[in-house]
């Protein structure tokens, strides 16, 4: 008998037919129906028409029959709520089943029904359970926490589940603990502030127990929740180092990963020069290798974590070169990947190993590896020096294969050479030549057009060649078009005389021809140098290039830290944190590596910095698509960027000898004639920059008053806080702060540039929150934002943008766009700025209303460490709209009755009570809508102690 | 953790699908089959990202296995898993195939459920699951108390992967110690990288809770143990092994060899594999390949390949194979061989020589005209590495099993009644020389 005649019913009336089967008599057939569902359902058919007859199946001793049943009702159960009520019953009974196979069934598949009628009735079996007397049901109870916590979390917390969860990391069977730990971890990381964890000395002797009992995915559980713990000193560090290093030779690589992590992690905390810091190292380079020889996709993994590894501790692996050489028989994922890591371990000491094999890897099939194989040469010439001379003759035999994406691959590197070494290799030009005609892709000709320029006094023929490139100007990309433009410059300043027809061709090219403003924009400046001081244009164009160092492609050290936290996971694989790729708020805790402890801070090899190095010791990196120094050096090194095409503007150009003029005093000795008497400058026409800037700098005026005023009277303004760091938002950081001046509210934002590019186009757009907060006009900023500059915005905001219920209340979620990208971020707002003016109750009022709202609406609170009088608390909260209604003093204490407004309506009524020479006092607070007491009260004690 | 599980045939049907999270919808199905199996360039990464949900994939044959995952859940685990999985069904109904996945889908629905909870995975050694699993369903009725508490126990418990009570007339037990070598050699004989991999596998038919003792020529182990006697020391310390590093079974007790050194272990009944290991130094290459490849204009390729075995003549290798590359653009290949047969393999771009049998220390050579249509590629003939593949009765590492003890205090038999059996075959892996 094979079920896969189950697959092959597609006739009509299907489900008709179904249903009689599901309601015979015989159980035979009943069981054959109900796997005809199951399969329809894996084919993606829709039968939950059938609901209630499969329901009725339920009830049977048949174990089989009940597990099909149950996997039904989990896909169903949320389309049907009401009737899933139906399989309650049996659900309760079966927890009670004297099989323990059955009780557990019910309650991992009662965990995955989401439907809130039926979690209310789980919550008494899931108690009895939790403390079942047989382990294999416990270990599924504990697993069901927290799949209930994932429908309902505050069900979870009110009902002690929590606590039942913790008391059973203590559990003597080592798969309940190891179940336990992972529903814990998941819990916590939705709650990121709670201490739900709470890893202690005893508790984590506790987990390294059970780490040697458990099965190899309790062992991955528990090694995952140790990474998040931080010891209290180096010698805990090593002590529970020593009890995970054993887990390196499990048989399982995920094992050995988490066990890598955590040894990681923690040996940041170990001195250097503890031997047990050198055992350590010494250890973890084998399993690393093993991992190698896992299935491919598992390699992959591994390769990936391994690339972190070397970056971050490089001496763990620097001998063992040779298991990364690639196989004929990888898979390509495998081949790139080892490539990576090739060029990252290649050293002087194993350099010629390491060419042999890139020179074997460009002769193979694949494009892609074969283009990458060739980049590994140029970044080897860059790296170990003493090799560039045998990898630049490597190069140019590929050159010779005459391969067309290995000659173009090839351009392209060598120019980072010439880079690297200037004046050194200039001989292979020649060769280089001979190739012009075979490179059809942008990069390459870019890059052969920037050798042409940067060594145009060495060819002869430089002027032919590029005036070759001219004449299809408008079929080119804009990056070679830039590039282009630049080298025609430069070779305009190196051969005055013979070129100056060829440089007006390309000026009235870029300036005249083209819709692209970055081409446009580099055209005019180089005019206008040209036309007002060639001298000063020779010294800009021809300037002195920085240096390029040998890595690359680094990750950038504070993420590397993070990385390497998370080593194992996806965010390992794909290089990215998490919270680049997981939605909401689960798993974006941002990590961190232990900081080194005190006592063995000793002198720090440059190579392992700690943690978040100045930026002063990173490795300058070859400057990032449309760098801006990077473009007036003019490297064009990336894909163009091209923006949005202005609209024509009106340059009317008259057709004169643009450039006699400086052409004299270029090659005079004296600069006097620079005067530019035959110069025509360029239209400022074409400079937008220029046009709003009166406005906007009006408009910051305005507003330069209002906050002069506003902090007189105003309520109070908590200091700028970051709510997005440049490293998240491409080098954009902003920093702000919400105010409340006179009756409008407005967001405070500091938006600093960090990245090397000119910044521009700036909005914001505000998600959906509770109070309907909105910008109530578009983000101004009036220039471009250039590197390293800061600006200071004031949005003002409206409360009247559509509303919806936000967790927490004050949370609000920002996009904020440039030229770069868009971004996301969110922030809580102190709910005192939508405390509104007219905030103050009438006292018959107050106390008509404060009886009214029931008691149970009351919370109550206490304000720690404001050693105010209550004169002096009341004045303080009435700049911030918190009202005081009556005063009275009873026993000693001082009673302030007091009323606020939200924005949207809410009122809410307190009571502060201040007991003199006592600094905390307690506050009382009535809402219709309790949910903002919480947050009413954070205003208070933001305000009281500020 | 994981999110969903899903199994499609090799056009993207879906043959089992299983959610386990509510942030796992119906569409994602459909996003795995339209972006990897059916995308139009082959996908290029075993890990996916569609849309903010990750897909981990593994190929068995032609059936697609996808896990997927909207978290950041542990990459190398979800891997793991998915072979597990793999093996598990392999242990149920032998071959992973459409037609077997479909005639179980009930069974491999049950399996999930049990293997996967809330997406961690759960207790999935075989022995543990087949003794409440099974094809047939049980009912529940038919247990006793004792048998359902035996099973609960053995799935949770500390030695998951053996029950108690296992019954043999007569206690044996085999070791077969299986190597793989691996070579990649420069066209002059240099050798560029050479590393074993081997695993030892135990097939233990064994009665009670036998505790078990496996010793080898480990040199850090020799080494200790011969600090005392100093003759033993030079004696053996000739024979024994560098391991670079080793992994074991999870029966194995990790912290008792981390400290000492001692592979001690109750082992699962039946067929496992204790450890694997992998050694560098010190390799027993068995055979050496010597090319010779010479281009005679541009229609002709002269290829000359001796073979040279590298052992004891007292041995025999067998299975010998030996693949020597063609250019694509090849019209006709003449061979003549001095030992076995050799073919030219149109289909696979490849002469392939085969030797049934070959003893130590021997040679044999082979010799081939190849010709070659004139192309107007201009891309040069990549000339991938020649391969080798063969099979001997001894380890290429040096590996020598020394003891293998067993001690079952409850039962009444000793170390001495229990029959052993000990095996070494070494195989090619990747055995390659260039040319």
């Amino acid at each position: 008998m094979t079920d896969s005649k189950y697959f092959t019913t597609t006739k009509k009336g299907e489900i008709f037919e179904l249903k009689a089967e599901l309601n015979s008599d015989k159980k035979e057939k009943k069981k054959e129906a109900v796997k005809k569902v199951i399969a329809s359902m894996t084919v993606g058919k829709d039968v939950s028409a059938l609901f209630p007859d499969v329901v009725n199946c339920m009830q049977t001793d048949n174990l089989e029959l009940k597990k099909l049943v149950y996997l039904y009702l989990m896909n169903y159960a949320k389309s049907q709520p009401d009737m899933a009520i139906m399989a309650v019953n049996t659900f309760v009974k079966d927890c009670e089943d004297p099989n323990p196979l059955i009780r557990a069934l019910a309650v991992r598949t009662m965990g995955c029904i989401r439907v809130d009628k039926i979690t209310e009735y789980l919550c008494e079996p899931l108690r009895k359970c939790l403390k079942d007397e047989d382990p294999y049901v416990r270990k599924t109870a504990a697993v069901c926490v927290a799949k209930l916590h994932d429908i309902n979390a505050q069900l979870v917390e009110d009902q002690g589940f929590l606590d039942t969860l913790k008391d059973l990391i203590s559990d003597s069977n080592p798969m309940v603990v190891a179940n336990a730990v992972a529903a814990l971890s998941e819990i916590a990381e939705s709650h990121p502030s709670s201490n739900l964890l709470d890893l202690n000395p005893q508790s984590i002797n506790k987990l390294l127990t059970a780490l040697n009992e458990c099965t190899e995915w309790g062992q991955i559980f528990i090694l995952d929740c140790l990474a998040n713990y931080t010891p209290k000193d180096d010698r805990e560090a090593q002590s529970i180092c020593e009890r995970v290093t054993p887990r390196l030779s499990h048989a399982n690589s995920a094992v050995v990963l988490s066990a890598v992590k955590v040894l990681m992690k923690f040996m940041e905390m170990l001195s250097k020069d503890l031997d047990y810091y050198g055992t350590l190292l010494k250890k973890l380079a084998p399993p690393l290798v093993t991992l190698l020889s896992a299935e491919p996709e598992l390699q992959y993994v591994a390769l990936r974590n391994i690339n972190l590894i070397v970056q971050k501790r490089p001496e763990i692996l620097k001998h063992e070169m040779k298991v990364f050489f690639v196989k004929y028989n990888d898979p390509i994922y495998v081949k790139l990947e080892k490539l990576d890591i090739m060029i990252r371990l290649a050293s002087q000491a194993n350099i010629a190993q390491v060419l042999a094999e890139l020179k074997e890897y460009a002769t193979e099939v694949d494009v892609d590896f074969v283009r990458k194989a060739v980049r590994a040469i140029g970044r080897c010439a860059i790296k170990v020096e003493q090799s560039a001379e045998r990898c630049v003759s490597t190069l140019l035999d590929l050159i010779q294969t005459k391969v067309n994406y290995v000659v173009q691959e090839a351009i392209v590197v060598i120019k980072d050479i010439f880079r690297k070494y200037p004046n050194k290799y200039e001989s292979v030009i020649a060769t280089l030549c001979e190739n012009l005609d075979s490179l059809d892709e942008p990069e390459a000709r870019a890059a052969m057009i920037w050798i042409v320029g940067e060594y145009a006094e060495r060819i002869d023929n430089a002027d032919e060649l590029l005036e070759s490139f001219l004449e299809g100007f408008h079929d080119e990309s804009t990056q070679v078009q830039l590039q282009l433009l630049t080298a025609i410059v430069k070779l305009f300043l190196k051969k005055p005389t013979e070129t100056q027809e060829l440089v007006q061709q390309v000026l009235s090219l870029a300036t005249q021809d083209s819709d692209n403003p970055d081409l446009r924009d580099r055209g005019y400046i180089y005019w206008r140098l040209l036309s007002t001081d060639p001298v000063a244009a020779k010294e800009v164009v021809l300037a002195e290039k920085p240096l390029i160092s040998e890595e690359t492609d680094l990750i950038e050290p504070t993420l590397l830290d993070e990385l390497i936290c998370y080593i194992g996971t996806l965010a390992s694989v794909y290089h990215k944190p998490p919270s680049a790729f997981v939605e909401g708020g689960r798993g974006v805790v941002h990590k961190s590596l232990p900081p080194r402890t005190a006592s063995s801070e000793s002198a720090e090899s440059p190579e392992t910095a700690p943690t978040g190095a100045p930026p002063g010791e990173q490795p300058d990196v070859i400057p990032a698509q449309g760098d801006l120094l990077g473009d007036l050096l003019n490297l064009d090194l990336g894909p163009p960027v091209s923006g949005p095409p202005l609209a024509t503007s009106s340059v009317q150009m008259g057709a004169v000898d643009l450039l006699g003029g400086g052409l004299d005093s270029l090659m005079g000795d004296e600069p006097e004639g620079i005067g530019g008497t035959n110069f025509v400058a360029p239209p400022t026409a074409a400079v937008p920059a220029n046009l709003g800037a009166p406005i906007g700098s009006g408009l910051s005026d305005l507003f330069d008053l209002t906050s002069g005023v506003g902090t007189l009277s105003g309520s109070y303004v908590a200091p700028k806080a970051v709510w997005l760091p440049a490293m998240k938002a491409k080098g954009l950081e902003i920093s702000g702060t919400f105010t409340r001046q006179v009756g409008s509210i407005s967001m405070d934002l500091q938006l600093t540039n960090k990245a090397l590019q000119v910044m521009t186009d700036f909005a914001i757009q505000f998600n959906r929150n509770s109070f309907g907060l909105a910008p109530a006009a578009p983000l101004q900023v009036h220039a471009p934002l250039s590197p390293n500059q800061t600006v200071e915005i004031s949005l003002p905001l409206s409360t009247v943008g559509s509303v919806m219920k936000m967790e927490p209340l004050n949370n609000l979620q920002v996009a904020v766009k440039n030229n770069i990208d868009v971004f996301y971020f969110s922030t809580l707002y102190p709910l005192h700025i939508l405390f509104v003016e007219d905030g103050k109750m009438d006292r018959q009022m107050f106390l008509a209303t404060w009886k009214d709202i029931p008691n149970e609406n009351e919370a109550q609170f206490q304000i720690r460490d404001c050693p105010l009088n209550a004169e002096a608390a009341s004045s303080k909260l009435q700049s911030s709209n918190i009202f005081t209604v009556a005063k009275r003093n009873v026993e000693g204490q001082d009673m302030l009755y007091q009323s606020l407004k939200l924005t949207n309506g809410i009122w809410v009524l307190a009571e502060l009570r201040i007991q003199p020479g006592n600094p905390s006092c307690t506050l009382s607070l009535k809402c219709r809508a309790p949910e903002v007491s919480q947050h009413v009260y954070q205003a208070y004690e933001t305000i009281l102690k500020n | 953790m994981i999110g969903g599980l899903f199994i499609y045939n090799h056009k993207g049907e879906v043959l089992i699908s299983r959610v386990y999270r509510d942030d796992i919808g119906r569409n994602a199905v459909d996003a795995f089959r339209v972006n990897v199996i059916h995308a139009r360039q082959q996908v290029r990464s075993p890990v996916t990202n569609i849309a903010r949900t990750s897909f981990f994939h593994v190929k068995r044959s032609n059936i697609w296995l996808a896990a997927v995952t909207k978290q950041n859940v542990n990459a190398a685990m979800v891997f793991e898993f998915l072979y597990k999985m793999c093996d598990v069904m392999a242990a149920y109904f032998g071959k992973i195939s459409e037609e077997n996945i479909k005639s179980n889908f009930v069974l491999i629905y049950e399996l999930l459920d049990e293997i996967l909870d809330f997406g961690y995975p759960q207790n999935s050694e075989t022995g543990a699951l087949k003794t409440f699993i099974t094809q047939q369903g049980i009912k529940s009725q038919h247990q006793t108390k004792e048998e359902q508490s035996q099973i609960t126990s053995q799935v949770t418990g500390q030695i998951g992967w053996r029950r108690e009570g296992i019954k043999y007339r007569r206690n044996e037990l085999f070791l077969d110690v299986l190597e793989s070598v691996n070579l990649l050699m420069s066209p002059q004989g240099q050798v560029l990288s050479a590393h074993v991999s081997g695993r030892v596998v135990m097939k233990s038919y064994l009665s009670g809770m036998p505790e078990c003792k496996f010793g080898m020529n480990d040199k850090i182990v020799i080494e200790k143990q011969g600090k005392g006697t100093a003759d033993e020391t030079s004696k053996s310390g000739k024979q024994s092994i560098a391991i670079d590093d080793c992994t074991f079974h999870q029966c194995v007790r990790l912290s008792k060899f981390d400290s000492e050194r001692s592979i001690s272990f109750i082992p699962p009944d039946g067929e496992f594999e204790l450890m694997r290991y992998r050694t560098t130094k010190d390799i027993i290459l068995p055979f050496r390949v010597i090319p010779l490849v010479r281009e005679v204009g541009r229609t002709k390729l002269e290829v000359k390949v001796v073979i040279k075995s590298n052992f004891k003549p007292s041995l025999l290798a067998q299975k010998i194979e030996v693949r020597i590359p063609t250019p694509l653009n090849t019209s006709g290949v003449q061979v003549i061989c001095m030992k076995g047969k050799a073919k030219y393999k149109a289909s696979e771009n490849a002469i392939v020589w085969k030797i049934k049998r070959m003893a130590g220390m021997k040679e044999s050579q082979i010799s081939a005209e190849i010709e070659l249509l004139p192309t107007n590629d201009k891309k040069k003939w990549a000339r991938p590495p020649i391969s080798m593949n063969f099979e001997v009765p001894f380890a290429p590492s040096g590996l020598k099993v020394r003891y293998l003890k067993v001690f079952e205090p409850k039962l009444n038999y000793s170390d001495h009644d229990v029959i052993k059996w000990v095996r070494y075959i070494g195989r090619s892996g990747i055995y390659e020389t260039r040319c």
